[in-house]
């Protein structure tokens, strides 16, 4: 049985927590962008959009939007004071040269290793799209996923080796699912730095298909 | 004289042969040249290699050329969208070729192209099917991929302003693959939403410099 985990948007508050100051993002399409959401407004974070923007700010106004501006998920944003344009080499150096300080992006699986599977599921009958992934996961100084900790049918998306496609190898540093949240180690068991409430750690063990091991909180 | 600015799509496209190598500029709808899409249709060269990063929304602009059934191959980073059925059918019957880049190796390898780079070796991809039959090499305990340049034939970009030496200014994320696709190609049409007359433009506002660009076609608002 699936246990009561937490949502969406508590996750991507947990992971707002831990971005602090000063810091350059890139928030994945999908369920990463609710992050900056979470962001108060008096923290200066530099969010950056890979086609080519840095210092990104909220969603327009209804009427407000401009197609000219845009982020990668093609969605209308606005850019804060001090943000910037730039093509599209600039923006892929910044994020495969090593200035961006984090990156969260979504996952089909992650594996004890700290590869990341997150682009294609192989299958014969689905079209391929990367975009940015292999550049952000490869090239962030820190590599971190947020997903849900098991999929639709109750497997743990967190793997002993990746069966779908790899975007990445030993990249990813944590994970942030909606029932832990998860350090992989250079060596050993991955560690646990949080867990939901009322889940014990031999039952969050249970649903996790790699070994985990209790952290210091 | 120096003037680049044409007066008709005829004289804009001119010299596009069939099975030539075309960037187009534009992410999504950002800096998308459409009226130079639209005309690459009218133009008529077949067998076409397409270099942009997604593969055409709905049924206008590049959607409509793969349509027409003017492209051969495409290469992108991004063709699955939501409203990308046309080529989605193409692709699942056959008919269209797919190279399939991670984008930053796609920026890069355009980059480039325009830049005198024999090849280069960047660690996006290592390991993964994207890099498949690819030389590798490890350099520093780090492993790297070998990426080739692309080169264009011809590059269609939108830019927001030009004068007549080419001289191109962009507005916010619609400058997207345009300035390195403009370094790429043989000759870069500029499809632009204002020409201004020469040293209007502030030169520390200049994004691509007039010697990338060969032709500029206004459309839009001052045309």
């Amino acid at each position: 049985m699936k246990p009561i985990g937490w949502t969406r948007d508590a996750m991507a508050a947990r992971i707002a927590r831990d971005i602090p100051e000063g810091a350059v993002v890139n928030l994945g399409i999908g369920m990463p962008t609710l992050v900056a959401n979470h962001l108060p407004v008096d923290r200066e974070v530099l969010l950056h959009s890979e086609n080519g923007v840095l210092g990104m700010g909220p969603a327009p106004a209804d009427g407000d939007e401009d197609w000219d501006l845009i982020n990668a998920g093609k969605q209308p944003v606005t850019l804060r004071n001090g943000g910037s344009f730039f093509h599209h080499a600039d923006s892929f150096a910044l994020m495969r040269g090593g200035h961006l300080d984090l990156c969260v992006l979504g996952a089909f699986q992650v594996s004890a290793q700290g590869d990341l599977a997150n682009w294609h599921t192989g299958a014969p009958e689905s079209i391929p799209a990367v975009g940015g992934a292999m550049d952000l996961a490869t090239g962030a100084k820190r590599t971190v996923v947020m997903m849900e900790h098991l999929t639709k049918n109750g497997e743990s998306k967190l793997v002993p080796q990746c069966t779908y496609p790899l975007t990445g190898i030993a990249c990813v540093r944590r994970i942030y699912t909606d029932l832990a949240v998860i350090e992989i180690n250079k060596e050993g068991p991955a560690t646990v730095i949080e867990q939901v409430a009322g889940l014990t750690f031999k039952e969050l063990q249970r649903l996790t298909a790699i070994e985990l091991t209790r952290g210091l909180h | 004289m120096i003037n680049k600015v044409v007066e008709s799509m005829r004289a804009a496209l001119e010299g596009v042969q069939d099975g030539d190598t075309v960037m187009i500029g534009g992410f999504g709808g950002a800096g998308q040249p459409s009226a130079l899409i639209d005309a690459l249709i009218e133009q008529g060269a077949r067998d076409l290699v397409i270099v942009n990063n997604n593969a055409g929304n709905g049924e206008a602009g590049l959607a409509a050329l793969l349509k027409a059934k003017r492209v051969r191959k495409l290469l992108c980073s991004y063709p699955r969208q939501v409203d990308s059925h046309v080529f989605d059918g193409l692709y699942r019957r056959g008919e269209i070729e797919l190279e399939l880049i991670p984008q930053g190796n796609l920026a890069e390898r355009i980059r480039a192209a325009g830049a005198g780079i024999g090849a280069f070796y960047t660690p996006t991809g290592f390991g993964t099917l994207l890099a498949q039959g690819k030389e590798t090499r490890r350099i520093h305990d780090r492993d790297y991929v070998l990426e080739m340049p692309i080169h264009g034939d011809f590059a269609l970009i939108m830019a927001e302003q030009a004068d007549r030496w080419g001289n191109l200014t962009y507005r916010k994320t619609a400058r997207n693959f345009g300035p390195i696709m403009a370094m790429a190609a043989r000759v870069t049409v500029a499809q632009v939403r204002t020409v201004v007359p020469l040293g209007e433009i502030d030169p520390e506002r200049v994004i691509t410099p007039a010697v990338y660009v060969q032709r500029v076609i206004q459309v839009g608002e001052g045309a």
